[in-house]
């Protein structure tokens, strides 16, 4: 792989650019790998990488039905935070921020983590003490969070309105360290990655079976000919259910569309990230200027990749509340994804009850911000059999009762 | 130099001379001109710089395509960024700004971009600034996001106001063109009920240039006769409507529309809301909506002066501007000759036309030189000349790598790289296009088209939107599809007799992707896609070099279409670029995704009507302005404002709850307690139901009893409580938490909608029907018998207990209930009478102390009895056997919702973490949402916990501070001490008690 720098610009820039090479390599799938990963999103690729960086497993396909990144991860709203309630789930989301503050050095591409800081603000007094709490867990968690008041919140953020008339900003959770990252970026970079350690990433191959001896799983029939393994991961988001489905087993898993929309792009106005879940919506500004917004989640099954438009109305009308200004930008473009969410809206990282396969889903509305941590975790589980970082996210939680429940700290998990 | 012609501007008013200004400059324009036809009439093509390397940025287009010209608007309340100036209507008075350059638009040092533009290409971000990783943060970042951007942010609130609109209709025409208008007469006269809507301010389209320059008739006469009548006629039905400035936004499932209406950006003055949102629900959509030109790619294709060629001919016939004086012509089909005649016809100078077809056009191309035009086929412009202004340009072979041939003075260049259908809101909700190899481009798939729940096609192109590209092709389609969409609505469709064309047949065009056809880096570096987003030809091709191969990679990779035009003129010419990279068809490298809105739209209208005070109506109890008038300091409950705590003047928030707390414990406190949700559950199967809902035995209390119930998710956790009282055979009252109301109501009719949809059972929430007060503390008793009517005595109500009838004349029913350990009754009187009602109980109980008490004393005395509290104890995942509440679990019934769950293995997990009270060793507060910490640490490296703090307060019955909590064994631990670390740096150390701490026997409530 030929590294990136500003002296390969420059090389390049004086030859008209003609040394760059393929960013990874589009090989045919072969009959057989140590490894298949189905699924080129953030979570798939991250996990193909750590098995290869972590374990030496390098013998490893990524299976992608589309273009990779072409899921969730390449239409979210790259929050990125740590300050979640549980243990479990403050461990791997506190895993990925870290790993994400040398991503671009590790993997040599600039994935632009831009740790600004991360605000969720309390706007009822329920909220001021499920925050109070959060940031009691953090201080033991090894999080660092801190809870501030109404004016530290308009200091760092000038044009929110902290005395609307309805739900005056009450104080803040406020993780510093949190920030946003470049979604295509991630993936582009794993895959470059994945690629340079002779992993192949092949695109435009469909799962359509999964073939197993007794328990064990021995391979995956594809749109692009049968594939045989050792070990399958699945790590699909949205269609997680469908793969379940041909393997035999079912996941507790439902999929609906998750809005977001951006602004035209305006000079920066805003430096870091907010959230206000009272009202139900949170923004942000990407490097390009463009005010990056989102909601909640539509409440009916879905599969279509776009929403009913009720949803955005909901969100600005919070929105323009929050940050009057607003209202005289417009709204440039809106699009859904498909998430997947579990029954307390958890990630599920398990072993199943086929051997050999084991599935990465449920990341909901808020996996992006995952997506290093529960690749390390989960090349972890498929490579020595069980990761702490995995254990309580099995999908036997729910017969057992055992859920890792965050909305109850008040709160969307975006 | 760009100016205003002696004559021509059908749409001006040249008797209304209008002033505004530009850059803070005063220049003049008339009424009819858009803010882009003004700024060229005096001469200022260059109006603004492009996103990346700050070039010079002219207007390229006439309409909503418009890339470049993007201007900063008013001030104050009324300052917006990024408005269109092609898209703007002139104003007196109109204060524009061109964007994106420091110190201003001629000078930029932000250019400096442009000259290592060499190294700026695709990806460079993402190759660059890697190391070291803290600049970064610090540096690198915010010098980017400060070079991006467009437009600045607005400060000020907004001073406009916006609304919605909702309408039912069985045929939407959006686009009111003739292909629109002629779809929507034959719809009308079918009988359906038809909503016309058109974007700008004119009817009749494209066609109202283009036919009278090539002479074009319908019906033998003018295209604008066929306009005005056909426009008269629609008027005349009633079963029409027709609304100007009014856009079609998006289309989404079930055919719902958009609709965005500019009401008075045009008229900034007029009363009124500036912007409406129009939520349209149609049987069937049609979509007239037109096609936009493209761009062709040649070098210097983006220096000010070149522009779309129908936007050329578009200033001269609408405004009577010319953007030149010389004007050179290039095209790769007919329809830019129009251009060209309308230039000569307005005296202006053609030097000559450059068609790419080595065979050149047809009767147009004819036309054009009987006017005395030269035409040169089979050529194309090697390089445009000039930077901030276009000074010629060199000619060279299309066929060719560029060789100049000859090089032509002129200040202008009008380009034709074909037509595209405006395919979007086709596409929004999944219809699929074809591409069309005749006209080069992508046209709705009308056998994939998006399909209502019958799976019937609900959206139904017309016109040149639908690919007919001669307009008898496009009248015709557009008659067909207006019956077509009636009869699909219900309507017997009538047929329109459509008149007859006469319009010159166009020779074929010929799909030219660069310019020229061979031409070299040098010439493909400066050869513009996104004159917005600076991406160029060598962009896209560098991207597929490097893998980007599919269309949304080499999109997100290039930022090819992702500017605020959304690549209507990129988006064809970069994936035909990607195309040729890649060797595939163009069809096979398809399109990238049509997102709504179709141009952006306002936040203010997307928020509409509700915002500031009715963001969210507050909900009132009838006491509410009372509380006002006593000091109250509010707190947010649900919808509701509950007081929180009434401080009297120089009393803190603090003293006053204290003070409250004291009194109701040694006197008389009322509350406000009408937020609690009363629902009733009234039915033969009344009893079996609130059997299932609650975990207690419902079916079985007494008519006149009162109680305490609690109900369960699915999931076995705790979700709601409250007092159930029995009010007759088959009717039960059920309270709920203030909050909870709702949800609760909620979840009562999903299940009997779903599950038990056979039961006889029905639920109205009535909780805004009743004013309730409660009535607690030693002297409770005495105002009610002061206030007279019932007998409120311990015999004749006892606790638990509730009845019927009157308390000082009003009709009341009474609950002998407790939720502070007092001697306390809930009275609940009619909505209407409620303030009266709580006048009388403060006037009748001055003598014995009354005062009104808020939610923290209640909190506090609920504490202090060791209440728990929904929020509070439980958070969605504790159970009640966690909360020792095992005497409200029913042991007698089958079931009930969370039953089964709480026998799953983890709920009876002994290791469960169980409520206790939590005394400070100190006396302190413990702080809210601490965490015990136990030894050690777990295999993630964080502190091992074994219990929180759930509720904390200071005690002002027993001065010192008091919390529940869930703790690891807690009921077996009692005495023993356990650390809460705050984060305020200290540790709290607090004794594990028994949580009531006030009167463990019940004595008080019970007298
Ligand atoms: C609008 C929106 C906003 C969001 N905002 C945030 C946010 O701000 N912060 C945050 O942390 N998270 C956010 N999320 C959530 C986040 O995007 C996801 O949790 C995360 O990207 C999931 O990554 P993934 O790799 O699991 O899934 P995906 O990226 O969806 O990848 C799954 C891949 O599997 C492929 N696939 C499916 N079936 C098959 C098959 N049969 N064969 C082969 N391949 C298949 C798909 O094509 C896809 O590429 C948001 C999500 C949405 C939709």
């Amino acid at each position: 792989m030929k590294r990136y720098s500003a002296f390969a610009i420059a090389r390049e820039g004086l030859r008209q650019h003609t040394g760059w090479e393929r960013a990874w390599a589009s090989p045919e799938p072969k009959s057989s790998y140590d490894v298949i990963i189905v699924g080129a999103g953030g979570h798939g690729l991250a996990t193909a990488y750590y098995l290869g960086k972590n374990f030496g497993i390098t013998n490893v396909a990524i299976l992608e039905k589309g273009w990779l990144g072409g899921g969730n991860t390449g239409r979210n709203t790259t929050i990125i935070r740590s300050n979640y309630l549980q243990d479990s789930s403050a461990a791997i989301y506190e895993k990925a921020r870290s790993l994400y503050e040398t991503m671009s050095q590790d993997l040599n591409y600039n994935v632009m983590f831009s740790p600004r800081g991360v605000m969720m603000l309390a706007q009822t007094q329920h909220e001021i003490r499920g925050y109070q709490r959060t940031a009691h867990a953090n201080a033991l968690q090894g999080v660092s969070t801190e809870f501030i008041g109404p004016e530290q919140v308009k200091k760092l953020v000038p044009i929110i309105n902290i005395d609307g008339p309805r739900y005056p900003v009450l104080g803040a959770l406020w993780q510093p360290r949190g920030g946003t990252a470049r979604h295509d970026a991630v993936a582009w970079g794993y895959a470059r990655a994945c690629s340079d350690m002779g992993m192949h990433v092949i695109q435009k191959c469909e799962v359509t079976g999964i073939r197993r001896e007794g328990d064990k799983v021995v391979g995956v029939d594809t749109n692009r000919g049968a594939i045989d393994c050792n070990k399958l991961g699945v790590v699909v988001a949205g269609h997680s259910g469908q793969l379940a489905d041909m393997a035999g087993f079912r996941l507790p898993l439902e999929s609906v569309a998750l809005q977001a929309l951006v602004s035209e792009p305006i000079k920066p106005c805003m430096d870091v990230v907010v959230m206000a879940n009272t009202v139900h919506g949170y923004m942000s500004q990407s490097d390009k200027g463009e005010m990056v917004i989102g909601g909640g989640t539509d409440s009916f099954n879905n599969f279509t990749q776009r929403g009913s438009f009720h949803h955005i109305e909901e969100t600005v009308r919070a929105l323009v509340e929050t940050f009057p200004m607003i209202s005289r930008l417009k709204m440039l473009r809106q699009w859904g994804g498909i998430v997947d969410v579990t029954g307390d809206r958890s990630p599920i990282l398990s072993k199943t009850p086929v051997d050999g396969m084991f599935v990465n889903c449920g990341w909901g509305t808020g996996g992006f911000k995952a997506i290093p941590g529960s690749g390390w975790g989960f090349a972890e589980l498929i490579a020595k059999g069980d990761s702490p970082l995995c254990d309580e996210f099995s999908m036997f939680r729910f017969r057992e009762g055992k859920f890792i429940d965050e909305s109850v700290a008040a709160g969307v998990a975006h | 130099m760009s100016t205003r012609l002696a004559k021509g501007g059908r749409f001006l008013d040249k008797g209304k001379p209008v002033t505004f200004t530009f850059n803070g400059k005063r220049l003049k324009g008339y009424e009819g001109d858009t803010l882009a036809s003004a700024l060229l009439a005096n001469g200022q093509v260059m109006v603004g710089r492009s996103f990346k390397y700050h070039r010079p940025r002219g207007i390229v287009a006439s309409g909503a395509e418009e890339p470049n010209a993007l201007m900063n608007h008013g001030a104050g309340g009324t300052f917006e960024p990024n408005q269109r100036a092609t898209t703007t209507e002139l104003y007196d008075g109109l204060q524009a700004g061109s964007q994106n350059h420091w110190p201003n638009l001629e000078f930029d040092v932000g250019a400096i971009n442009a000259g290592f533009s060499r190294f700026l290409t695709a990806g460079f971000y993402y190759k660059m600034f890697i190391h070291p990783r803290p600049l970064w943060k610090h540096v690198y970042e915010p010098f980017i996001r400060q070079s991006a951007g467009l437009g600045k942010a607005p400060k000020e609130q907004d001073a406009d106001t916006y609304e919605h609109f909702n309408v039912n209709v069985d045929v939407l025409v959006i686009g009111g063109g003739i292909a629109g208008l002629q779809a929507a007469l034959a719809a009308g006269k079918s009988g359906a009920k038809v909503l016309v809507i058109e974007q700008t301010a004119h009817w009749g389209g494209r066609a109202m240039v283009d036919e009278p320059l090539a002479e074009g008739r319908i019906g033998g006469a003018p295209v604008d006769k066929f306009v005005e009548e056909t426009r008269a006629a629609l008027e005349k039905m009633p079963n029409v409507s027709m609304r100007l400035r009014l856009m079609g936004a998006g289309v989404y499932d079930h055919g719902y529309v958009l609709g965005y209406e500019r009401l008075t950006d045009h008229a900034p003055t007029a009363a009124g809301p500036r912007h409406r949102l129009w939520r349209i629900r149609a049987k069937r959509i049609v979509t007239a909506t037109g096609a936009i030109e493209r761009p062709l790619s040649f070098a210097g294709n983006d220096v000010p002066g070149v522009m779309l060629a129908s936007a050329v001919r578009d200033y001269v016939v609408n405004f009577g501007v010319s953007v030149g004086d010389r004007v050179v012509v290039v095209t790769n089909n007919d329809s830019a000759y129009l251009t060209a005649i309308a230039m000569k016809k307005a005296g202006l100078e053609v030097p000559c036309i450059l068609d790419a077809r080595p065979e050149g056009g047809g009767a147009l191309m004819q036309a054009a030189q009987d006017l005395g035009i030269p035409v040169e086929t089979g050529k194309a412009i090697a390089k445009v000349k000039g930077t901030r202004r276009v000074t010629g340009v060199a000619i060279c072979v299309q066929a060719g790598e560029g060789a100049v041939l000859k090089e032509i003075a002129c200040d202008a260049v009008a380009m034709s790289g074909g037509w595209s259908p405006v395919v979007h809101l086709w596409s929004h909700c999944g219809g699929k296009l074809t591409w069309d190899t005749g006209h080069a481009h992508f046209r709705p798939d009308v056998d994939n088209p998006p399909r209502d729940d019958a799976g019937e096609a609900f959206v139904i192109p017309v016109g040149t939107a639908n690919g007919a590209m001669h307009i008898a092709l496009a009248l015709e389609d557009a008659e067909m599809s207006g019956r077509a969409a009636a009869k699909a609505a219900g309507h017997k469709p009538k047929p329109v007799a459509t008149p007859d064309v006469t319009s010159p047949q166009e020779a074929a065009m010929e799909p030219v992707w660069l310019m020229p056809q061979g031409a070299p880096y040098e010439l493909r570096m400066k050869a513009w896609l996104d004159f917005q987003n600076d991406v160029k030809v060598s962009d896209v091709q560098l991207a597929a070099q490097e893998g980007f191969e599919s269309v949304e990679h080499a999109k997100r990779y290039t930022t090819l279409g992702m500017a605020t035009d959304q690549g209507k003129l990129s988006n064809i010419n970069g994936l035909a670029i990607l195309s040729d990279a890649l060797g595939q068809p163009i069809p096979q490298t398809g399109t990238t995704t049509f997102r709504p809105p179709y141009t952006p739209i306002s936040m203010g209208a997307i928020a509409g009507e509700a915002r500031g005070a009715v963001f969210q109506p507050i909900r009132r109890t009838p006491m509410q302005a009372w509380h006002d008038a006593h000091g109250a300091d509010w707190e947010p409950v649900g919808h509701w404002r509950r007081p929180y705590a009434y401080p009297r003047s120089s009393e803190s928030v603090h003293d006053a709850v204290m003070r409250e707390v004291k009194n109701t414990r040694q006197a008389l406190g009322l509350l406000d307690a009408s937020t609690l949700g009363k629902i009733i559950v009234k039915g033969p199967d009344a009893g079996r139901f609130l059997d299932m809902m609650y975990t207690n035995m419902m079916s079985t209390l007494k008519v006149g009893k009162c109680r305490y119930g609690l109900m369960c998710s699915e999931n076995g956790f705790l979700t709601d409580d409250g007092v159930v009282a029995r009010i007759d055979e088959d009717t039960w009252l059920c309270h709920t938490t203030s909050g909870g109301a709702d949800s609760v109501h909620g979840h009562m009719e999903e299940w009997l909608q779903t599950e038990w949809w056979d039961w006889k059972v029905y639920t109205a929430n009535v909780t805004e029907q009743y004013a309730q007060i409660a009535v607690v503390g030693p002297n409770a008793r005495k105002v009610l018998e002061k206030l007279g009517g019932m007998d409120v005595s311990k015999e004749a109500l006892g606790f638990m207990e509730w009845k019927e009838g009157e308390i000082a004349g009003i009709p009341a029913r009474a609950f002998r209930i407790s939720f502070s350990g007092e001697l306390s009754y809930e009275i609940a009187v009619p909505a209407s009478q409620g303030l009266a009602f709580w006048e009388a109980l403060m006037e009748a109980g001055a003598e014995f102390g009354a005062m009104p008490y808020g939610t923290e004393a209640l909190h506090i005395m609920r504490a202090e009895k060791g209440f728990i509290m929904i929020g509070d104890e439980t958070d969605g995942t504790v159970i009640p056997q966690d909360l020792g509440l095992h005497w409200a679990l029913s042991k007698k019934k089958d079931d009930y919702l969370g039953k089964r769950a709480q026998e799953r293995s983890h709920m009876a997990d002994p290791t469960r973490w169980k409520l206790v009270g939590l005394e400070t060793v100190d006396g302190a507060v413990l702080p809210d949402g601490a965490y015990a910490v136990a030894e050690g640490t777990n295999a993630n490296g964080q502190r091992n916990v074994q219990g929180r703090v759930t509720s904390t307060y200071h005690s002002p019955t027993l001065d010192r501070g008091i919390a529940m909590g869930l703790v690891l064994h807690g009921p077996d631990r009692m005495g023993e001490v356990i650390e809460f670390p705050g984060v305020d740096g200290k540790t709290y150390k607090a004794k594990i008690v028994d949580p009531v701490f006030y009167d463990k026997d019940g004595e008080k409530q019970n007298v």
